[in-house]
């Protein structure tokens, strides 16, 4: 018992001292080091977790060690792919997209009235903020367990984030440059798709970076309360009621990897379209 | 002020689309009751109206809308069934009662105050620690940001799990997801709020010889205030979805997540639809309450934003 946590402790402390050593020294500006400091970081947690399990024979069904979650990742990629297919492509993508494009529907016919705009900024920043994840037993109900209900559930829960950093980035465009544009003799349509859509950009995309995570909570929660026998959620909540935790681990770092892509993509894309920005320049 | 009316109208025009949405959305149910009840039906077997969707079913029984706000299971319940379930399990129960949402709110609500102030203080702790210290600021930083990104919510039913069966039940597990949901947002807005003073102001306290400590205490933790409770706003509203989602796999017997659950299995939508919004409104007391101490606190500190 003593040993395992005295030699636990003497790997964080290694790796503590190597990360000091390297953020102290004149590398810790290098983009590599920069990458590999974390990366020591999250190492040190997995060794100390692995031995801690095997030394203290912590029982898998508390605590599964870092190599028989890599273990049973190994061995069950189809099933994985599976619930990934299910959960994150149709349940989350689409409602993503549903919600992402109703959203811009929206903002875009209440721009045209000023009355509207300054209805729905508060309203919509107010079911933000709502626990809108629990209509997911309703949405279920009336759409069937399949991944339609999902996509139901995703595309409500991203619609009012989307829509509020819509309607705020159309607005964000200073009165000069609006004047600019009808000294130009530019309509309504001109000023949007020349002007006002561009400038909203950096808003939209934080919209939208807020939503993937939004979506992959939704589509995954929801199945929590019915689904057919496949789906990310699903194999959660059964892995978790026959103790296979390390199946749940498996499904997490699903979970983690498909976040982080998502996230990682719209970030790029926001790269590539506000290129422009200040917030972009290296 | 002056938006008053706006935000009346917007939800105003929800509820219309909500009212109307009700008679198509319960037709079915309608008139399978009403054919029960020996009421004419324009198509008369139950397997002819499935043909039908709700709208056209609606529009060929116009006698029959008016009974769609009425059923006791509707598939949409309207606005006052569930105003009235509302009124009925918080206001006309007992509060120490299993009726009563009130006993129910108090069980998600205390646990995910519990949760939030673990969370939010050591989520607190931790940035102080990581503006302070540039080999902490570079191994845990990347991955707080990323865990921003991962539906960590995916969690919860593991460790309520885990910690069932190490013996520890009730209140704590679910405490314990609301933190770690709170304890995120709240380390990333605290660093980015402790570091916002500019080069030149901490140059200021420099040259007033100020000692790093002095240098958090007046300046930092200060500035860092605007960024604090915007972090608290988001980290209170992902402790209640904690506490509910926490609730939801587990068969709990109490809470929010639990009415939602028996609601849904036992065909009792006014339940699930009550504790919905029950949940809806204790959110929003929640963030306005953080909102008001918010405008509060950066009035006295002269930072009120116009």
């Amino acid at each position: 018992m003593n040993m395992a946590i005295i030699s636990a402790l003497a790997i964080w402390g290694l790796g503590w001292f190597v990360n000091a050593r390297l953020a102290a020294s004149h590398a810790a500006q290098n983009p590599a080091v920069r990458l590999l400091v974390p990366a020591i970081f999250g190492l040190t947690l997995l060794i100390m977790w692995e031995m801690l399990v095997r030394m203290l024979g912590i029982s898998p069904i508390i605590l599964p060690a870092p190599s028989a979650i890599a273990d049973r990742f190994g061995n069950s990629l189809p099933m994985l792919w599976a619930d990934f297919e299910q959960t994150i492509i149709k349940g989350a993508m689409t409602g993503y997209i549903i919600g992402a494009v109703c959203a811009f529907g929206v903002a875009i016919l209440a721009d045209r009235s000023d009355f509207l705009t300054r209805g729905i900024l508060p309203v919509g920043g107010f079911m933000a903020a709502l626990p809108i994840v629990g209509i997911a037993p309703i949405f279920v109900k009336w759409l069937g367990s399949d991944w339609q209900s999902k996509a139901a559930v995703v595309a409500v829960m991203v619609f009012f984030p989307i829509l509020v950093n819509i309607v705020a980035g159309l607005r964000d465009t200073s009165a000069m440059q609006r004047d600019l544009m009808r000294t130009y003799g530019a309509g309504y349509w001109q000023t949007l798709f020349k002007l006002r859509l561009p400038a909203a950009m950096p808003f939209i995309f934080n919209g939208l970076k807020i939503a993937t995570t939004l979506a992959l909570i939704g589509a995954i929660v929801a199945e929590f309360f019915g689904s057919p026998t496949v789906g990310m959620g699903f194999r959660i909540s059964t892995s978790v009621g026959r103790l296979a935790l390390d199946m749940v681990w498996a499904e997490i770092v699903v979970a983690a990897i498909a976040g982080s892509t998502i996230y990682g993509a719209v970030a790029w894309i926001e790269g590539r379209v506000t290129f422009w920005h200040p917030s972009q320049r290296k | 002020m002056k938006s008053l009316v706006p935000i009346l109208t917007i939800v105003g025009a929800i509820l219309l689309i909500w009212v109307l949405a009700v008679v198509p959305m319960n037709m079915h149910l309608t008139a399978d009751q009403a054919q029960r009840d020996g009421l004419a039906v324009s198509p008369e077997t139950p397997a002819e109206r499935q043909g039908y969707s709700g709208l056209g079913l609606s529009i060929a029984n116009p006698a029959l809308v008016g009974l769609t706000y009425t059923l006791d299971r509707p598939r949409l319940p309207s606005p006052h069934q569930v105003a009235g379930e509302m009124w009925e399990t918080i206001a006309l129960r007992n509060i120490t009662s299993r009726q009563s949402l009130v006993y129910h709110g108090w069980v998600t609500l205390s646990a995910t105050l519990l949760g939030f102030a673990i969370g939010t203080t050591l989520g607190i702790l931790l940035a102080v620690g990581i503006v302070h210290n540039r080999a902490m600021d570079m191994s845990v930083m990347p991955w707080a940001i990323a865990s921003q990104t991962i539906p960590i919510l995916a969690l919860a039913p593991m460790i309520i799990v885990m910690m069932g069966s190490i013996g520890i039940q009730g209140l704590l597990p679910k405490a314990v997801i609301s933190a770690y949901l709170s304890f995120f947002p709240v380390v990333v807005g605290m660093v980015k709020g402790l570091r916002s003073p500019d080069a030149m102001q901490m140059d200021l306290l420099r040259t007033y010889y100020a000692s790093s400590a002095q240098a958090f205490w007046k300046l930092r933790l200060p500035a860092s205030l605007p960024y604090l409770f915007a972090s608290f706003k988001i980290g209170i509203s992902a402790a209640l979805v904690g506490a509910i989602v926490a609730e939801l796999p587990t068969g709990a017997r109490a809470g929010f997540g639990a009415r939602m659950l028996v609601g849904d299995q036992y065909g009792q939508p006014l339940v699930t639809w009550a504790a919905l919004f029950a949940a809806a409104i204790t959110a929003a007391v929640l963030v306005g309450l953080f909102a008001a101490m918010e405008r509060l606190t950066l009035r006295r500190m002269g930072m009120a934003q116009a």
